[in-house]
């Protein structure tokens, strides 16, 4: 009876496997991510808005004629399982993966990815090597990578408001850090800038007056600051206490209206970068009420990244006549040009989104305005 | 140049010490009466602040003038947190008078957790603004940049505080009472010293010095929150200790020391290691004087 039993189940496995087999004229999309464990909030919702994406595709009569399948596979964020989840998607014959979430376990994912030449377009994973390391020739995304907001400091700094010598602080944490040592970089490598002070403060003190008497004395025109909103407030009242107007240039933990609570009156004037306003945006808004529709709920983390994402893969494959040509579907991200909830977007050789990221904003009478 | 950035450093190391001092004050004080290092001191510091803003944006609110807010904004807080101080001694280190010191100890670290959660759940969990109480004053302008009005009225009350309570405690009654109970608390009540009344003032006084300084800081930082009673006791702490806990004077040498090492290291060498390197310049004060700066030498049993 046991061996029955048993003979049954491969049969019917075997089955379930010509199944798919047999159906094979439809296009498969592959979603790898976090979909269980601690960080499934991070990638749960990226499985939602490629369903929602693909029934409405689906609903039109798909791609080419043929119809899009989802294939879902979890990684639960950690890389030593990403390769067997990517080993899995390709096994069953998809070239474009929507995924993965986390950097660590996209990286890990990307290895199988790119010697079977499959494409993969990842919502969240930020880690700027992905892209800038030129080692994943099929791998793309719809956030920006964690360099961007520095970039965009440091342009802001030398050509919006043509100044020259900068010092560049961070609080010493993983974020700010991070987001000083990017801007360091770049001003060193422009020949116009000059980083006249890099110190890291030392966050919850009582008083920064010995940090900002330094940034006096170095004669830097703007201070680059790479932290939260509790230390910029402190730092920004001191200098302007001093009576110093240097400009400060701050990033996404800083645009918070705490800041502007606190810092009261000091605040104005003050830049900060912070992602770009989509709320306005009639596919952000549609997306969205689909979601609320069809699931109850807001939706969750990346989920317009994720939407996006899954648009302009699809976009691509009908663009280059089918999953069978990987190269075709790789100039079609780069060169067509998808309207999704993250506005107009295509892509540059490295992969990063174009389009997508970060606008400069300023303090004026205490509300933080989109500069430009 | 060199001069100018040179005074700076010092000024601004003189108005962090003396931020230190007013909360070392009460640490110091304290472990001289019963050996009790307060961990719930910080908190004070904070009570003292929070109702500081609370009465200030309600005097405010009514149309006061600003140096009327600031007297009495600075009353409030010193009496509520007087209240506070008197209060926790009673309930928290009282009943552990004859245990082993350890218990009080946990006691106070204990207390110091429940006031900082009390807050958090009673106020607010977000940083709030603290309007600046103490004026630009317009004759100072040109000076402005070098120290500001409110630094000159920080640095000020602290020393006035320090020379009050140096009198009170070499010149009146109470003071007298205190050194007797500081120096063995059996015998002075032996000769009639109502040591649990001199107990209760020093909370009061610890705590009020505590509360005047939470008031003059936050005016001058302009943020605070359920936490910076914890961050600014620690450093308070190491002040005392700098200084030679026990000692009043101490305190405040103690914590014009740190200030000082903190500022001109920041300034002249790197800020990203200014706690390593004013822990270090504690640990080697410590080696070659191991009660700190003006500490009596006696054993201790810590």
């Amino acid at each position: 009876m046991k061996r029955f039993v048993l003979f049954a189940a491969v049969v019917a496995l075997v089955a379930m496997f010509a199944g798919t087999g047999i159906a094979a004229e439809t296009i498969k999309l592959g979603v790898g991510g976090a979909h269980s464990g601690d960080l499934a909030s991070y990638g749960l919702p990226t499985v939602k808005a490629a369903e929602l994406v693909v029934k409405d595709i689906n609903a039109k009569g798909g791609i080419l004629g043929k119809q899009v399948e989802l294939v879902v596979e979890d990684d639960v964020c950690k890389p030593e399982v990403a390769t067997n989840t990517a080993t899995k998607l390709v096994d069953q014959g998809v070239r474009i993966v929507l995924g993965h979430i986390c950097s660590g376990a996209t990286k890990a994912a990307l290895s199988i990815y790119n010697k079977a030449q499959v494409i993969a377009m990842s919502p969240s994973a930020t880690n700027p090597d992905l892209t800038q390391s030129g080692e994943n020739p099929y791998f793309f995304r719809t956030i920006a990578s964690d360099d961007a907001q520095a970039r965009l400091e440091v342009d802001f700094a030398l050509d919006t408001l043509k100044l020259k010598k900068i010092a560049v602080l961070h609080d010493k944490g993983d974020y700010g850090k991070g987001l000083a040592e990017f801007a360091k970089k770049f001003l060193e490598e422009d020949p116009r800038a000059e980083v006249v002070l890099y110190e890291g403060i030392t966050p919850g003190a009582v008083d920064y007056s010995a940090v900002v008497q330094k940034i006096k004395r170095s004669g830097a025109e703007a201070v680059i600051f790479g932290g939260y909103h509790p230390e910029a407030s402190k730092i920004v009242t001191q200098m302007r206490k001093k009576r110093m107007d240097t400009v400060f240039i701050s990033d996404d933990g800083v645009k918070d209206d705490t800041f502007i609570k606190v810092a009261g009156k000091y605040a104005e004037g003050v830049y900060a970068t912070g992602p770009k306003d989509v709320s306005k945006n009639p596919l952000a808004i549609a997306a969205n009420k689909a979601h609320q529709d069809t699931y109850g709920a807001e939706p969750g983390a990346f989920f317009l990244n994720a939407y996006a994402a899954a648009q302009a893969l699809l976009n691509a494959v009908e663009k280059a006549g089918g999953t069978d040509d990987i190269n075709a579907i790789v100039n079609a991200l780069r060169t067509e040009l998808v309207d999704t909830p993250l506005g107009k977007i295509h892509f540059d050789e490295r992969g990063d989104a174009i389009g997508v990221g970060f606008s400069m904003y300023q303090v004026q009478n205490g509300a933080y305005v989109e500069v430009q | 140049m060199d001069l100018q950035y040179f005074a700076e450093l010092f000024l601004g190391g003189l108005t962090r010490g003396s931020i230190y001092a007013l909360i070392a004050l009460g640490y110091t004080m304290v472990y001289g009466i019963i050996e009790l290092i307060n961990f719930a001191h910080g908190e004070i510091y904070m009570i003292g602040a929070f109702t500081g803003l609370i009465v200030a944006t309600v005097l405010t609110f009514a149309g006061f003038p600003t140096l009327a807010v600031l007297v009495i904004a600075s009353v409030a807080a010193v009496v509520y947190s007087s209240c506070y101080g008197f209060t926790m001694e009673k309930i928290a280190y009282k009943p552990l008078r004859g245990a082993p010191r350890l218990s009080a100890l946990i006691s106070a670290i204990g207390m110091s957790l429940f006031l900082q959660n009390y807050v958090l759940l009673a106020q607010t969990s977000d940083f709030l603004p603290f309007p600046s109480l103490v004026p630009d004053l317009a004759f100072w302008e040109p000076y402005a940049h070098i120290i500001s009005s409110q630094e000159i009225v920080i640095i000020t009350v602290t020393a006035v505080v320090m020379v009050l309570l140096n009198l009170l405690i070499k010149f009146t009654r109470m003071g007298k009472a205190m050194r007797a109970t500081s120096q063995d608390r059996e015998m002075a009540m032996l000769t009639g010293v109502d040591v649990n009344r001199v107990i209760s003032m020093t909370f009061v006084i610890g705590s009020a010095t505590a509360a005047l300084g939470a008031v003059l800081i936050a005016s001058h930082i302009g943020q605070i929150n359920f936490y910076i009673g914890f961050i600014a006791g620690i450093k308070a702490f190491v002040a005392a200790v700098l200084g030679g806990i026990g000692s009043v004077p101490g305190a405040v040498v103690g914590a014009l020391v740190l200030g000082w090492t903190e500022s001109f290291f920041t300034g002249y060498i790197s800020s990203d290691y200014e706690d390593v390197f004013a822990f270090i310049f504690l640990v080697v004060i410590l080696i070659f004087k191991p009660s700190g700066i003006l500490g009596r030498s006696e054993t201790q049993k810590v």
